[in-house]
């Protein structure tokens, strides 16, 4: 029984005092891509502190940094005033650093009380002694205001109290240290009352809490100070009563209000007597959507703006039939359609290019060739090959078209980088010649050059009268590219306006607006 | 019943009615069910099938069986699988025929087989964990391997005459009631009973229900993966070599063709005796089960006279596939 008991005194005002934690100047990297760039941590005793940042900002990494997941390439990390570098989450743990992954990850066959001892449960004559263990679950239960009994199975509780077992094995080894990624992502608003509740009181006896969360109103509910990244760099460390969410939101999508040069492309015509080539009618599927109306007409381009989390990438996965929707229809052409698969949707001149292209995408032991011809041949079937003259004069004509490098048919995928892949799969699709072409994040973590031929590229695509959605988490892209742009947020669409003037202040506060009204005491 | 009890509020009855176990403890007590019912079906459709002693042979004619089905089943909880059991049960009485036949002393050549299998085991699990090779084809290439270093050692069938394994194999233990088992038997039950312990109540048991259930998580809650991973394979191989001595008491000879298919039984009787084949999930106890209701499928069948022997495949396999569709529908529910 170290440190937690003893300190701080109680007298002594929160957040005061040494760090618990100090990272500094952390670097890592990973093949080309620098995932970590000098990016420093402070954890102070007794604090709930938020990690924010957008998708690949580098939360993740910065925790598994910490928690000796990953061995950095630079830097320094201070636990209670000492060097260490842990080299195994084991390491890590014995030096008071827990940690609750996002899933839950125990063992649901076992009890509540093995789970949370195990790898160190009592011993009695070389045997666990059951008793023992059954008591020191008790006791750490007890201590968190939690009435669980120790010996029921864990599978038989539903995902929340898994979750705070999770956060008990975690506190139990006298942790300085919890860190918590997403943990009330699955979990309701009464259970995210509960857990709030121990997070409170584990802070209060000390312990410094880590918390990573994309619902914003959650960090203004429980978080202290945080600390903001941004494609692998700190932004800034801040304290979150002294920041608003519009501020907040800036800092984490980071685009500062400079003037943007526009693309130079005519703007669709209006399309007041148009029928519209895809139309969404009250899409919603439970957990990720809520009821969504969507209209897309001939050689326009629809940004989607909204956070991680807000229900964008849902919208697209429902749009293409990769999910299927429980309520709500979907119109393609004015008829009817109900996708039940992605095939259905590429037979009806759909596509879709995923905002993970390492799982859903690329292949990367096929050629650059064979990437590309995959969803024409996946349309025609597999008994009608494509001729051989065919398939080089496709590939060739959109290696040159989007400037693929190396213009090599034959290279493997993987040895592209990020934003030739990105180009690969774009030509996928485009091969296909769709009506409709759904991009999620399609310049995510490529480089400026590559971006640029992309964006140009849509806008060409848009102009010979393809329909685009464009998802993006930048909304400087969003904005430049689109004809309208819709806004979403907690899984819902909160505005659609045309792109006449609209600037990204614009947008943020559209984002940070609604929760500004849903604070409000109406409700 | 109910008489004894009377002062307490609640009868004993009532406590009875009222006790519902563990849903994770389901699979055993369904397998359990199934083989006093298939146990009782005999007994009244037979004469003298429910003799305790036909139950006891049960026991005799499966001693190798058992012990094969406990390593299997420290396999398949840390989500693994050993195809390698039946050929090593094979080479384990090749090794003992023929050191026998050599002039070692019998606890030598005892001790000899049983580290031959241990290797074995641990080279595998070794491969498994270090090198992430499937353990399907880890174990399937200690398949062959095994098989053919019997076949190195002999082609031909070397009978053991070894006074010390005889006296194993022929020495009946009284019990009351004027019924007899066999030291083969004993070692089975211990061999479960220090299985059952290791499982429940040690950390290396504990570990390899969280291996099973989710390695990744099992390595980030910091618990020692590899140490469990080599070490079922390592104990599945112990066993194997032990279940080789006990089939060596059992035909008292040492053959290369002996037990070929055996590690499918293994694998049914442990998924039967409802151990999860995806990991995690299981009871050692339940594989004993699992082999006890294979032996009452043969035992019908010998009983009966008329069905032909391979009634007894059909009918495993008919049980194999109720019981993993009857698992599936189970963990679906849950989550």
């Amino acid at each position: 029984m170290k440190t937690m008991y003893e300190e701080p005194p109680v007298t002594a005002p929160r957040s005061a005092g040494e760090p618990v934690v100090e990272m500094r100047d952390i670097s890592i990297t990973f093949g080309s891509v620098r995932a970590l760039d000098n990016v420093s941590l402070r954890l102070l005793p007794g604090e709930v502190h938020a990690l924010m940042g957008e998708n690949g900002a580098g939360k993740s990494t910065l925790i598994k940094a910490l928690t000796g997941v990953y061995s950095i390439d630079s830097g320094t990390i201070l636990v209670g005033g000492e060097d260490h570098r842990f080299s195994t989450p084991a390491a890590a743990q014995a030096a008071g650093i827990s940690t609750v992954y996002q899933e839950v990850n125990l063992v649901p066959n076992l009890t509540v009380a093995e789970n949370m001892l195990l790898g160190r449960e009592p011993r009695r004559f070389g045997g666990i002694d059951v008793r023992a263990m059954n008591r020191r679950a008790r006791s750490t239960l007890e201590r968190l205001g939690l009435d669980i009994d120790p010996r029921s199975t864990l599978g038989d509780h539903p995902i929340a109290v898994q979750q705070l077992v999770a956060i008990a094995r975690a506190v139990d080894v006298e942790a300085r240290v919890l860190i918590l990624d997403e943990p009330t992502s699955s979990l309701d608003t009464d259970e995210v009352v509960k857990l709030f509740e121990v997070m409170r009181r584990l802070r209060d006896t000390g312990v410094a809490v880590v918390f990573v969360s994309h619902f914003l109103d959650q960090i203004y509910e429980i978080a202290d100070r945080m600390t903001i990244l941004r494609n692998g760099r700190l932004v800034e460390e801040r304290m979150v009563a002294a920041t608003t969410q519009l501020e907040l939101v800036k800092l984490m999508i980071g685009r500062e209000l400079e003037v943007l040069d526009r693309l130079d492309r005519q703007r669709a015509r209006t399309h007041e007597d148009a029928v519209p080539v895809l139309q969404a009618i009250g899409l919603s599927r439970k957990g990720s959507l809520e009821a969504t109306d969507l209209s897309l007409y001939d050689g326009e381009v629809v940004g989607v703006a909204g956070l991680l989390g807000s229900g964008r990438t849902e919208l697209a996965r429902l749009l293409f039939g990769a999910d299927t929707a429980d309520h709500g229809s979907l119109e393609i052409r004015s008829h009817r359609r109900r996708l039940r698969s992605p095939r259905h949707a590429i037979d009806r001149k759909v596509a879709f290019s995923s905002e993970d292209r390492k799982a859903e995408g690329v292949i990367g032991d096929l050629s650059v060739a064979d990437n590309m011809l995959l969803a024409l041949q996946a349309s025609r079937g597999w008994l009608r090959p494509i001729p051989q003259a065919t398939r080089n004069r496709l590939v060739a004509e959109y290696i040159e078209a989007l400037d693929i490098r190396p213009a090599d048919p034959q290279a493997l995928m993987r040895n592209l980088s990020g934003g030739n892949q990105q180009k690969v799969l774009l030509a996928r699709w485009l091969i296909t010649e769709p009506d409709v072409l759904i991009l999620d994040e399609p310049t995510r973590g490529i480089d400026i050059g590559a971006k640029a031929q992309i964006q140009a590229k849509v806008a060409e695509l848009a102009e010979r009268g393809m329909s685009v959605v464009f998802i993006s988490a930048e909304l400087e892209e969003v904005l430049r590219l689109s004809d309208r742009v819709v806004v979403m947020r907690d899984r819902r669409k909160i505005a659609e306006r045309r792109n006449e003037g609209v600037s990204i202040s614009d947008v943020l506060e559209i984002i940070a607006g609604e929760s500004r009204a849903e604070e409000s005491p109406h409700d | 019943m109910s008489t004894l009890t009377a002062p307490v509020t609640t009868s004993l009855w009532d406590r009875v009615r009222g006790f519902s176990p563990p849903a994770r403890f389901l699979p055993v007590i369904v397998t359990f069910a199934l083989f006093v019912g298939m146990f009782g079906a005999g007994g009244v459709r037979y004469d003298g099938f429910a003799d305790p002693q036909v139950f006891l042979s049960l026991l005799l004619d499966n001693s190798f069986l058992i012990v094969l089905a406990v390593g299997m089943t420290f396999v398949i909880l840390a989500g693994g699988i050993d195809l390698s059991v039946g050929s090593v049960v094979a080479l384990s009485t090749m090794i003992a025929a023929k050191t026998l036949q050599m002039g070692w002393s019998p606890y030598l050549s005892i001790v000899a087989v049983l580290a031959v299998a241990t290797l074995l085991g641990t080279l595998m699990g070794l491969l498994i964990h270090y090198f992430e090779i499937q353990p399907f084809v880890a174990t399937l290439a200690g398949l062959f391997l095994a098989r053919g270093l019997t076949y190195l050692i002999s082609v031909e069938s070397i009978p053991i005459t070894d006074a010390t394994f005889s006296e194993l194999a022929f020495k009946t233990i009284e019990l009351p009631g004027g019924y007899y088992t066999t030291w083969a038997v004993v070692i089975a039950i211990a061999t479960v009973v220090v299985a059952a312990y290791v499982l429940a109540r040690t950390r290396f048991g504990r570990t390899v229900y969280a291996v099973g259930g989710n390695e990744a998580s099992a390595l980030l809650m910091g618990l020692r993966v590899a140490w469990v991973k080599v070490g079922v394979y390592a104990i599945s191989g112990f066993c194997a070599g032990l279940g080789g001595l006990l089939f060596a008491l059992y035909t008292l000879s040492g053959y290369s063709l002996h037990a070929v298919g055996m590690e499918l039984d293994a694998i049914a009787a442990v998924v039967i005796g409802g151990t999860l084949l995806t990991g995690g999930r299981g009871y050692v106890v339940g594989s004993l089960i699992g082999v006890l209701v294979l032996g009452t499928i043969q035992t019908f069948i010998s009983f009966d006279g008329g069905l032909s022997s391979w009634w007894t495949r059909i009918a495993i396999g008919v049980l194999l596939l109720v019981f993993v569709v009857v698992q599936r529908l189970m963990t679906r529910r849950q989550t």
